[in-house]
């Protein structure tokens, strides 16, 4: 018994001396960051040099493609920025339950309706910035400027070019047709990109609709609905199904990796009569500043030059999204997937109509 | 056969002569803090609980209509099955390491407990791309049957089950391991000779003596099962946990979410309660006397059947994805192995060593205050342990919405009244993520620590107090030592949970700590995979560390 104490001693107290060393340690490290706070909450008079301050961002936009944008804009600006990342649902219960106290100046998401729940739930602050007017086409901002997008994600048509003549694609609502019994992939109808989706063409078509059109997709389907889009196209490119609904990036990622798949995009609804001609699904990423923020100027400011010229192709060479402004010329790989005409509808719709999408969605069995 | 090991009508008295001779300063001590960490523990059960002051009833009626029994029906298949699938891959496994002899015993002994380092999702995710319809498994018998072969769709509930059982057996395996280890070769051996057969043996008499260890084990599984959102995401099966979430970011209505996840909770505390019940006032201790084993020798077939058993296991919950993240990272290339990759490593272990020690001695505290209390007050202690089967982002809120509360009503005025211009909140800081970490953990090193306390028969303490050892003698030398394969276990099982959690640290981390587990969300949340590969693969293999440390310490 005795050997066995003392081994479990030694390995006690190593562990207390372990604990104790990283404690010391981890307030060593914190504490480099609360002296920046303390600049932060100087009055400010000081603060007219932009040098002392600091933003601080509940990002839904993650990491790797939002922290070269941080990186640049603190080169540029010498505004420090802070930021942390989470889904927008625990983002937002975060900043409605800290209230004035939050850190946050700004929350970043990567769909409207997030955005318009933001709003909704009172945690955006209403802005005027006639830079934004300009570059922010006026279906793509909030109302009454609490938020604003900073890139648009097309979700397209994606079919296998061995079996699909693009010429018998048309429109998303085609696809519920009984010529494509069988031939549909789709994703999960819980991600939010087809809960927008849905949600616009509600909006545009009216609920009873959009419940037959989703209904036909179901019958269509040749496979239960997938986890995530890169699924959805593999699936088509191996044959399980021809024709599928993605996000264009999720496209581009994929024929990165592995050019020769037989795979292309479509750009539906650009043509014909009414509904059908009203263009490609568009959600956004988007920012607005929080009401909590005592930086409100610089908040405004970094979305401001989010939806510059710099930013925009930062984040198309990033993720290969599209530029919300018109201005912006689009690189060569984005250029090269065609242009195509885009849903005008207000974004803010999605947010509006999206419990009323996801209901649709459950009815029709749309799993 | 737990006659064999239950205390005689008598002991009872005994335990009252315990409790008023322990009456002393340290005890009330150890007992209030124990009642402190389970009332932290219980309060975000107690925020999400609150959600049934509003009235939600338009989404229960929407949830009624259209999906509600279906996804009913669905955690209850998925409980079963993951169960029924953990108890006997766990016990069985642990039946063959510790009392068998079988080509590679010694090896597996440790190895079988590695998949407790892999992420339930990251094995979702590898089993599907390898047998999806896409995958080489189906494309190779494609090309070997041609064009009569039909695809077989592995998204099934089958599936889900299986992969969901191979991630979560360690829990079963690690704690029937250490009860089967403290069992006493004796009692078996005297089973032998009362003339029981081997089967009779391992039904009667090993299995019930280790049952508290398998239900702890088995509970912790299932907690996970019904927690999981990312495997059964990646199969797109929908469980109870899949309308919380869709209620939440789908409906935008957090209140029927929590509504939904309190019900959960109903449903986990009914379940435990039933069986602690049903286990009554049988107490499962061990004889004091010095342990020896006797490995019975598999020899022949027998002893590979036992080895390709454990083999195949290994293969598909372990060596299978290994080998997949292995190819990913390769893949990529090892430019990620930078300066910030190593950031993230360093603030991995340091959280999750701190939050593994700190959650380890408030377990002891709980463990210790349980045992001292009797009756219906012992089931308070069980409620603080009940958070761990709600969905990581549900109890991350619950978590930071009774911190924020703390902050708003309690710190800013305080530093308001001190007139301190710097306010540093509990939400976003290390301590916060801490204490969150012990909150969600408590569960999992409450299992093994109170197992084990359980199992040291309370005659041995009283012998040495009547022996003149003081309350903290008795506790590093007799209880400490006794407890040490429990605690252990314990410290494994929070170390590796805390590096692989994710909902609490992406919530209330402070800004720049982030971890391993937050790079492989950030990647795997836009679907880059192969990216992920570097940091989970990390993730695993410090994983491996502490398994094969507490192996060496329980290693007798």
């Amino acid at each position: 018994m005795k050997p066995a104490i003392n081994t479990l001693e030694v390995v006690v107290r190593s562990l207390c001396a372990t604990v104790m060393a990283v404690l010391l340690m981890a307030c060593g490290e914190q504490s480099a960051p609360e002296s920046e706070q303390t600049t932060e909450t100087q009055p400010a008079v000081e603060a007219q040099s932009a040098e002392s301050k600091e933003l601080v961002v509940y990002s839904a936009r993650n990491e790797h493609l939002i922290k070269p944008l941080f990186d640049r804009f603190t080169e540029q600006t010498g505004i420090n920025i802070n930021f942390i990342t989470d889904k927008e649902g625990p983002l937002l219960t975060r900043l409605k339950a800290e209230g004035e106290n939050s850190p946050a100046d700004l929350l970043i998401t990567v769909d409207a309706g997030n955005l318009w729940h933001a709003a909704q739930e009172g945690v955006l602050a209403a802005t005027e910035s006639e830079v934004l007017e300009a570059r922010v086409p006026a279906h793509l901002q909030d109302e009454e400027n609490r938020w604003y997008a900073v890139s648009i994600r097309a979700r397209t048509m994606i079919y296998n070019t061995d079996k699909v003549n693009a010429e018998e694609l048309s429109t998303y609502e085609a696809l519920a047709g009984e010529d494509w019994n069988g031939r549909l992939c789709l994703r999960t109808s819980k991600k939010v990109y087809n809960q927008s989706l849905v949600a616009t063409m509600i909006a545009s078509m009216g609920e009873q609709e959009a419940e037959q059109i989703v209904s036909g997709w179901v019958g269509n389907l040749a496979s239960d609905p997938f986890s995530n889009d890169t699924k959805v196209m593999e699936a088509i490119a191996a044959g399980q199904c021809d024709v599928g609904i993605v996000n264009t990036y999720y496209y581009g990622r994929l024929m990165k990796q592995n050019p020769e798949l037989p795979l292309a995009i479509f750009w539906p609804n650009q043509e014909g009569g009414g509904f059908d001609q009203r263009g490609v699904h568009i959600n956004v990423s988007g920012a607005g500043v929080t009401s909590a923020s005592k930086n409100k100027a610089e908040a405004l400011q970094f979305i401001e030059w989010m939806a510059g010229n710099e930013a925009q192709t930062i984040m198309m060479e990033l993720n290969q999204e599209y530029p919300v402004s018109a201005e912006t010329t689009l690189t060569e790989e984005l250029a090269a997937w065609g242009r195509f005409k885009a849903d005008s509808i207000n974004v803010a719709k999605a947010g509006e109509l999206q419990a009323d999408a996801v209901k649709l969605m459950d009815r029709v069995g749309y799993k | 056969m737990t006659e064999l090991s239950a205390n005689p009508p008598e002991v009872s008295s005994a335990d009252g002569y315990q409790q008023s001779r322990q009456s002393k300063p340290l005890q009330t001590l150890i007992r209030w803090i124990g009642v402190l960490t389970v009332l932290l523990a219980i309060t975000p059960i107690l925020v999400i609980a609150a959600s049934w002051g509003s009235d939600q009833s338009d989404v229960w009626q929407h949830l009624i209509e259209t999906q509600l029994f279906s996804l009913l029906r669905n955690t209850i298949v998925l409980v079963l099955g993951v169960t029924f699938g953990v108890v006997t891959l766990g016990v069985s496994l642990a039946w063959l390491t510790v009392m068998c002899e079988f080509p590679g015993r010694r090896f597996f002994d440790w190895a079988l407990m590695l998949p407790l380092a892999m992420p339930a999702y990251v094995l979702a995710f590898v089993v599907l791309g390898v047998f999806d319809f896409g995958g080489p498994i189906q494309g190779l018998l494609q090309g070997i049957i041609g064009e009569d072969y039909r695809y077989v769709d592995v998204r099934s509930e089958g599936t889900v089950i299986v992969v969901l059982a191979l991630v979560f057996y360690p829990y079963v395996y690690m704690l029937a391991r250490s009860a089967f280890l403290s069992q006493s070769s004796d009692v078996i051996e005297a089973a032998r000779v009362l003339g029981a057969s081997r089967w009779e043996v391992f039904f009667q008499v090993a299995l019930p003596m280790a049952r508290p260890a398998i239900i702890a084990g088995a509970s912790l599984a299932i907690m996970e099962t019904l927690a999981d959102f990312g495997a059964v995401a990646v199969f797109n099966y929908d469980t109870f946990t899949t309308a919380i979430y869709k209620s939440w970011f789908g409906l935008f209505n957090i209140q029927a979410a929590a509504q939904l996840a309190s019900l959960l909770l109903l449903f986990v505390a009914l379940a435990l309660f039933a069986e602690k019940s049903a286990r009554g006032n049988r107490r499962y201790t061990q004889s004091g006397k010095k342990l020896h084993r006797f490995r019975h020798p598999l020899i022949g077939l027998r002893g590979y059947l036992a080895s390709a058993y454990a083999w195949l296991v290994l293969l598909i919950a372990f060596l299978l994805p290994v080998i997949v993240l292995l190819q990913w990272v390769w893949q990529e290339g090892f430019a990620a192995v930078d300066a910030r990759y190593f950031g993230l490593l360093s603030r991995t272990l340091l959280l999750g060593a701190i939050a593994a020690v700190l959650t380890i001695v408030m377990a002891l505290m709980v463990a210790f205050g349980r045992q001292q209390t009797r009756g219906g007050l012992r089931s308070f202690y069980d409620l603080g342990t009940l958070g761990y089967a709600m969905p990581g982002s549900v109890l991350a809120v619950g978590i930071m919405l009774s911190f924020a509360f703390i902050d708003r009503n309690l710190l800013v005025p305080l530093y308001d009244w001190m007139a301190i211009e710097t306010k540093h909140l509990l939400v976003g800081s290390v301590l916060g993520l801490l204490a969150a970490y012990w909150v969600r953990f408590l569960a999992v090193a409450h299992g093994p620590v109170d197992a084990s306390l359980q199992s040291i028969k309370h005659t041995i303490p009283e012998a040495a107090r009547s022996l003149g050892a003081s309350s903290w003698d008795t506790f590093w030398h007799v209880y400490l030592p006794m407890l040490r394969p429990g605690l252990l276990t314990a410290l494994v099982l929070v170390f590796v949970d805390v590096m692989k959690e994710m909902p609490a640290t992406l919530l209330l981390r402070p800004f720049g700590w982030d971890t391993l587990a937050i790079r492989v969300y950030e990647m795997t949340s836009e679907g880059e995979w192969q990216r992920a590969a570097l940091p989970a693969l990390t993730l695993v293999l410090i994983g491996l560390l502490p398994v094969i440390q507490a192996l060496r310490q329980s290693a007798r």
